[in-house]
């Protein structure tokens, strides 16, 4: 996501950094790029003018610290200036002292609300609490019916009846009262902001159910007019967020900004995935570093805390760390980064990664891990823990029992026995020295830590030096290690 | 490449179990959901100052009629800056995006604007929108023309095949329809639903079907039955997605042999959509070799002006807008009323 708007700002940074003063002249360029780079990302243009005035404003204002560079400046001051924009700080969600909260989701056809009051729902579950959906929408053929199915995927009741929205929301209500649920979710029909009836409909809605939240759902790639349906949506319902999803898409991402200028409400969910699993909180001062190519550490690691085995992947690192890690380790592993959503979502967290490895990743689907899984598990005991054994009538026999090719299961253990060599030499204490994106990411998440009042965890070294294990694989061995530097540079001090 | 992927992505996870396991054992509290669990929004959003409010608001508000300025404006020789703030501005709040606006803002400042400015830009927006809008509906003989859609999520696919089977129904043509979305819960259901609605007939799988089969069906059937068109509906996706890409390919390939012709390939696309609507007509272009493109929701605010772009970096032409929820509010596309809208935002 804003992939487009980040790889323009890391451009931004390269060409400024490269200066030792700023004038006038490179300060309106610089700027001038920036306006380029939101435009591009559908930023609407009210926004966007807001954006750069405020920009130039912390540039004139503030005492020009002396420790960075006129460049680092600008980054720093885009940087503040997002994270204002996007929203300040996370939701927090309040429950209703007496249940059940009530949702509201509104906005365009297509937008996604159906989907998304499904994923919600499914947060809240996992929050511990038990949510019921109210199908309202009774305009799209089959959208109670698509409610039904997907409600059945995550084990939430869905209510509906064929009559009224208005009296569905009603009766769903109470029925929800009565079944004990504390969190309602409310589905109804996409409408356009300028089609009276059903904006009055909607308006009735939210009056008889009177919810404690009321979400616009937002597509991401939607442009200009993300602004217009932002405000006529907030006049009518006094919005409480925004809800914005698509953000799987490439490029773009610039209706969020747009939205959130204008309406002043925040973005609360980001739906990042045709998974249900795909759907996450929205962290303003996250997404601020990961439009400036960033990445997004912090998230990742609460990501794991919440999906992952502990055990499993404990005793994997064990084994990493003490060089006995097996095929075995190797397969539960895979198991637990499956838990973790997709690959491509995981690589954009990621810091310097590159643009064709997030590409790469983003097309790496279910059918590739199952292929890797099939292999390993077509091979026997033994050879899952001494891969040396497995010569060239092993490997033919289990290229059929996997249903691959020879040189598949090759390239496997070819990885495999890379991905170990590395291991061995990081747990013999020698930390290589590492230029590039992937070794910055333990400087990151140091300074994230330390943002946080927290001592970086010690494993965190171990990380970077495993990201960097991994890397050099890709051009068949240790050979392009300085490839992966230079595209990601954030500010040094901060 | 995948498998290096792969392997990073174990090995990173590996690693950030280790910092969660570290960071567990020295504080048992954060793993909790409850005690993660986050309390007030409400007070929150009352404290929250907004943007900066006043100033935006009389910005929008003094751009709805921003086109009237220039309407007003009758120079005839060099614009000044200002008289290009105002055009540049109308251009970009209409999505046509930034390459389009510096082109159009290129030509006003060499050849200025004999005609007054209203006329010299639309005559430049018109320039772009000159591609032939016909629309095929017959095959060779002996095989069933083929119209098949795409396009990413929420754009209006099954509804736009809806009010289209509706239209050739109309003209005396038997449709039938081939429910190819077999991704997204219950879209077959919303299919059948066009199809009882106009009288076509409809082929459909179980979800999770494969998409290929559901279209080789649908053609198997239509030309027994000597049904004079099908309409193949196919699952939104994403355009940055090689697989899915992949996919489309392949049911496009099905579509398009014997009994079969593909003589049409729509992209549907919503009128709200950004200037990622450009990657995602590059991205379909060469996956199913897309021959038009039909522009949804344009009764809303949006303009859709990224069409203009679409037309005249990849030739490929609008031929179908939709106006409204009715069945007959999918009407052809005309260049001239398109930009006269686009000019009035």
């Amino acid at each position: 996501m804003f992939d487009a708007l980040s790889e323009r700002f890391e451009r931004l940074g390269t060409s400024l950094r490269s200066r030792g003063r700023l004038s006038d002249a490179d300060l309106d360029e610089a700027l001038g790029e920036v306006r380029a780079a939101l435009l591009e990302a559908d930023v609407e243009l009210g926004v966007v003018r807001a954006f750069l005035d405020a920009v130039r404003e912390r540039l004139s204002g503030e005492t020009l610290s002396q420790s960075l560079s006129p460049g680092q400046q600008v980054i720093k001051a885009v940087h503040e200036q997002l994270i204002e924009v996007l929203g300040g700080s996370a939701l927090k969600v309040t429950y209703a002292s007496k249940p059940p909260t009530v949702i509201l989701l509104a906005g365009l056809q297509g937008a996604g609300k159906t989907t998304t009051a499904a994923k919600l729902a499914a947060w809240f579950k996992q929050q511990g609490r038990q949510p019921y959906l109210i199908a309202a929408d009774l305009q799209r053929p089959a959208a109670v019916e698509q409610l039904r199915v997907l409600g059945s995927q995550i084990g939430v009741d869905v209510f509906s009846e064929p009559s009224r929205p208005i009296d569905v929301a009603k009766s769903g209500l109470k029925e929800a009262t009565r079944l004990g649920r504390d969190v309602v979710i409310i589905d109804t029909a996409g409408r356009l902001a300028i089609d009276e009836a059903l904006m009055d409909e909607v308006r009735s809605i939210s009056k008889v159910t009177s919810p404690h939240y009321t979400f616009l759902v937002i597509d991401a790639v939607t442009g200009q007019d993300a602004v217009v349906t932002a405000r006529a949506f907030h006049e009518t319902l006094a919005l409480s967020g925004i809800i914005v999803t698509k953000l799987d898409y490439d490029a773009r991402g610039g209706a969020v900004l747009s939205a959130r200028g204008v309406v002043g409400r925040p973005v609360v969910f980001a739906s990042t995935g045709e998974k249900m699993e795909d759907f996450e909180l929205f962290h303003p001062d996250r997404m601020a570093s990961r439009i400036l190519g960033m990445g997004d550490v912090l998230s990742l690691i609460e990501q794991a805390e919440q999906r992952m085995d502990s055990d499993i992947v404990a005793e994997g690192a064990g084994r990493m760390m003490s060089g006995t890690f097996t095929l075995d380790d190797f397969l539960a592993q895979l198991n637990q980064v499956r838990k973790m959503g997709s690959l491509g979502g995981i690589m954009k967290m990621m810091p310097g990664v590159t643009k064709e490895m997030r590409s790469a990743a983003n097309n790496v689907d279910e059918g590739e891990l199952n292929k890797v899984e099939a292999i390993i598990q077509s091979m026997t005991k033994r050879e899952r823990r001494e891969p040396v054994i497995i010569d060239g009538s092993r490997r033919t026999r289990i290229a059929r029992g996997s249903g691959t090719t020879v040189s598949a299961v090759n390239q496997l253990l070819k990885q495999f026995n890379e991905m170990r060599k590395m291991m061995r030499q990081m747990s013999g204490g020698a930390m290589p020295a590492m230029p590039g994106g992937m070794g910055r990411m333990a400087n990151m998440a140091a300074k994230a830590q330390a943002q946080r009042g927290e001592s970086l965890p010690p494993g965190f070294e171990a990380l970077g030096a495993g990201m960097k294990a991994g890397a050099p694989a890709r051009g068949g061995g240790g050979k392009n290690k300085k490839k992966k530097g230079g595209r990601v540079t954030p500010p040094k001090q901060r | 490449m995948i498998l290096v992927i792969i392997v990073v992505a174990v090995v990173l996870v590996v690693g950030i179990g280790w910092v969660v396991v570290r960071r567990r054992r020295g504080r048992v509290a954060i793993a909790s959901p409850r005690a993660a669990m986050p309390t007030v929004l409400v007070t929150e959003l009352a404290e929250r100052p907004s943007l900066d409010g006043p100033s935006l608001a009389q910005r929008l508000g003094s751009s709805r009629s921003v086109f009237d300025r220039v309407r007003s404006l009758s120079s005839v020789g060099a614009l000044s800056d200002e008289q290009l703030d105002i055009v540049e501005e109308v251009l970009l709040r209409s999505d046509v995006g930034v390459a389009t606006t510096t082109m159009i803002l290129d030509n006003l400042r060499e050849y200025g604007a004999p005609d007054g400015v209203a006329n010299a830009v639309r005559a430049s927006l018109l320039d772009s929108l000159t591609a032939e809008r016909s629309v095929t509906t017959t095959a060779q003989s002996g095989r069933v023309p083929v119209w098949l859609f795409v396009g990413v999520n929420g754009v209006g696919k099954t509804t736009t095949i809806g009010k289209l089977a509706k239209r050739q129904i109309d003209a005396g043509r038997s449709v039938m329809l081939a429910a190819g979305d077999t991704f997204r819960a219950a879209a077959a259901d919303q299919l059948e639903q066009w199809a009882t609605r106009t009288g076509a007939d409809i082929v459909r799988a179980s979800e999770g079907a494969d998409p290929g089969s559901v279209v080789h069906d649908a053609l198997g059937r239509a030309a027994a039955r000597g049904v004079d068109m099908v309409l193949a509906d196919t699952a939104g996706r994403r355009s940055n997605s090689t697989n899915l890409l992949d996919e489309l390919s392949k049911v496009r390939r099905v579509a398009d042999r014997e009994p079969g012709q593909v003589v049409e390939t729509f992209m549907v696309l919503d009128a709200t959509t950004g200037q990622n609507a450009l990657s995602q007509a590059r991205e379909f272009l060469a996956a199913a070799d897309v021959t038009g493109i039909v522009l949804t929701k344009l009764d809303g605010t949006a303009r859709g002006g990224i069409v203009v772009a679409i037309e005249r970096d990849l030739g490929i032409p609008v031929k179908f807008v939709g106006v409204g929820e009715g069945v007959e509010d999918l009407i052809a596309f005309e260049p001239g009323a398109f930009v006269d809208s686009l000019l009035d935002a």
